[in-house]
């Protein structure tokens, strides 16, 4: 009987070999030769230390280039989750023809290109734009509105091109939703709003948090909506590390401060991570 | 609240319930066909049909997540017709419970107390009151799924008393449960019932469920009431071909119809010999096709009987089972009749191709309809 389980085992880890050698050589391996790099004193790499470290964490435009790109991405999921918890509980109410429509529309930006979707934003916030024009049109504004190169327009370009990411959890979740529950609940004198506030919302918690996750990783790492929708006035991390690496040739710079937001990232991953095991431990029946 | 106890014989009367002429479409189709059930205060009724027959739907009408095509809900006298679930004063228990599963079971069972705005020490006192009730005061901190399913069986049924409803509704409530703890629930929801003295709609496929718990029995078919009637009327006095043939087991058995008064009917059947039925149902005269029903406990084999109500056959399987005993004896014009005698002859079970003859056990107790 072990003999046959030990079998099995080894025939799955043979299985998952040939993807856990591309792991090794185009993961784990680069993101160990940027851990070295980063600790190299100067770009000539003639000795080590941890000045690239102490030169990011003691310069105050460097910090607040990390700040804003994580408050970025605190603003991007919330917009996102705002947004994104109505369309997925309409879809959950929907008749199934209606749901067939409502999942294309979420899946719709999946199909084209970021780039695409990004420039469809410079399009519409620009000051010719569908937006300016329309308002002025109206007679409501007479010099047009600046919404390309803001936050406010990165913010929204990034929670509708990220939109699909968190709607798609969210459906799953509240999928999982036992129909009766809202029933049971509506039953015991409940309004709409309690049984929401007490039953689906926290029942869908895990999905949120699951949500929350892949929206906040992505907006915060999204090159080029950030630099395109925020222009040269707006710095994020993603341009910052490119621009170092890049336009500088400070390797050892750039993948410190790559490190330092990596780090940075992995403990709001973790953040949620440890959200999420709370919250599926008492919705699990 | 429910105020009831043992010690307490004058148990408070529920409310009437009157469903008055429901009908329900789907579309095209018709779930539920002009039903019309006038049920006492306290009485306990089951909806008993195969699935699809309206039953649930039924069920749904009542709690208000439905609105009817047509007709009346009518609780207390008092129209609900158009009153969304949470203003309809019922509780329901589900087939899958519906326990909140993010909630303690002190919770589930205080959730209705809190939205209906009692206080915290009410909301604590009465959900234990309840749980005591149910006979779980002691795991009212536990979670739903630490919980076995009769235990959580017992959490739904606090949960949805804790409000004090009008209408109590049981949707398949026994259906997840093995078979000995079925029993005793069936038991402990029929004692908590008589307790409270709660209008109770028992919701069920289930025809022994159905027979030992209601009150009164709502037989429903394809959306129509075929008969509302106590239990042992249901099964004695069928209205219908089909609460024959759906309740309890029949043999059909076809014949022509000779004589039929108030009193009861003749009919030649085809198999040979001429029987004597309960007074036909519905229009028909003597010379029609009919089919007669006979149930397995009403007939014996008797190689001694004599007179017009014999029937021949040959034995064609005898089962031994336990109590009784059941014989297979295909009859004249071929049909497989069975009979089933009480087990108080050692002899009795009988070989296969052996040669009997079948009696009914007293005049008048076949059913008899319009040929199928």
């Amino acid at each position: 009987m072990a003999a046959t389980l030990r079998n099995v085992t080894t025939y799955d880890l043979r299985l998952a070999a040939p993807l856990a050698l591309g792991f090794v050589v185009f993961f784990i391996t680069p993101l160990v030769i940027l851990l070295a790099l980063s600790f190299q004193a100067d770009p000539q790499g003639t000795h080590y230390g941890l000045t690239q470290y102490v030169n990011f964490l003691g310069d105050r435009f460097s910090l607040g280039v990390l700040g804003s790109t994580l408050w970025l991405g605190v603003k991007v999921t919330l917009l996102t989750l705002l947004l994104g918890y109505p369309v997925a509980w309409l879809h959950q109410r929907a008749p199934s023809w209606a749901k067939g429509i409502i999942m294309l529309l979420v899946l719709l930006p999946l199909l084209t290109s970021v780039v695409v979707r990004t420039f469809a934003w410079v399009v519409i916030l620009g000051r010719q734009g569908i937006v300016n024009a329309a308002l002025a049109s109206l007679g409501l504004i007479d010099t047009p509105l600046k919404l390309l190169y803001t936050d406010t327009g990165v913010v929204m370009a990034l929670a509708q091109v990220q939109m699909p990411l968190m709607v798609l959890p969210l459906i799953t979740a509240l999928g999982r939703i036992d129909p009766n529950l809202a029933d049971a609940s509506s039953v015991l004198g409940a309004g709409h709003w309690r049984t929401f506030r007490k039953v689906t919302l926290p029942l869908s918690l895990p999905g949120i948090i699951a949500g929350c996750l892949l929206t906040y990783a992505a907006a915060i790492t999204a090159f080029i909506t950030q630099s395109l929708i925020g222009g040269g006035q707006m710095l994020f991390m993603p341009m910052y590390i490119y621009q170092q690496a890049s336009t500088l040739q400070n390797w050892p710079f750039a993948a410190a401060i790559s490190i330092v937001f990596l780090v940075a990232v992995l403990v709001v991953v973790s953040i949620f991570n440890v959200l999420g095991r709370l919250s599926r431990g008492y919705t699990n029946a | 609240m429910v105020s009831a106890s043992p010690s307490n014989p004058a148990a408070p009367r529920g409310r009437t319930l009157l469903l008055d002429g429901i009908t329900q479409r789907y579309g095209g189709s018709v779930a539920v066909n002009d039903v019309t059930l006038d049920i006492r205060g306290g009485e306990l009724v089951a909806l008993l049909g195969p699935s699809g027959c309206g039953k649930t739907t039924l069920l749904r009408i009542i709690a208000g997540f439905l609105a009817q095509t047509k007709g009346h809900v009518i609780v207390g006298g008092e129209t609900v017709d158009g009153l969304p679930p949470n203003r309809r004063s019922v509780g329901i228990v589900f087939q899958n419970y519906a326990l909140f599963p993010h909630m303690t079971v002190a919770e589930n069972v205080a959730y209705g107390l809190d939205a209906r705005g009692a206080d915290r020490a009410t909301q604590r006192s009465e959900a234990q009151r309840m749980l005591d009730l149910v006979k779980l005061g002691h795991l009212g901190d536990r979670y739903p799924r630490q919980l076995s399913g009769g235990q959580q069986q017992r959490v739904a049924l606090a949960r949805a008393l804790a409000v004090n409803p009008s209408i109590l509704l049981l949707d398949e409530p026994f259906a997840a449960l093995d078979k000995n703890l079925r029993l005793d629930m069936q038991i402990e929801v029929k004692r908590i019932q008589r307790l409270s003295g709660i209008t109770t709609i028992l919701v069920t496929h289930d025809q022994e469920e159905a027979l030992s718990m209601a009150d009164r029995v709502a037989v429903l078919s394809q959306g129509r009431l075929e008969q509302f009637s106590p239990p042992t009327e249901i099964y004695d006095a069928p209205d219908s071909l089909f609460v024959n043939t759906f309740v309890g087991s029949a043999n059909l058995l076809g014949g022509v119809l000779v004589d039929a008064d108030r009193s009861g009917g003749k009919v030649r059947l085809d198999a040979g010999g001429l029987i004597g039925t309960r007074a036909p149902k519905g229009d028909l005269r003597p010379g029609s096709r009919v089919t007669v029903c006979l149930r397995p406990e009403h007939l014996r084999v008797d190689p001694g009987a004599e007179g017009v109500e014999t029937l021949n056959g040959v034995v064609e399987m005898g089962l031994p089972l336990g109590a009784t005993v059941v014989h297979e004896i295909r009859v004249g014009d071929g049909t497989a009749v069975k009979v089933s005698e009480a087990r108080i002859d050692r002899t009795l079970l009988l070989a296969p191709g052996t040669p009997v003859r079948l009696a009914p056990i007293a005049p008048g107790l076949a059913s008899v309809f319009a040929a199928a």
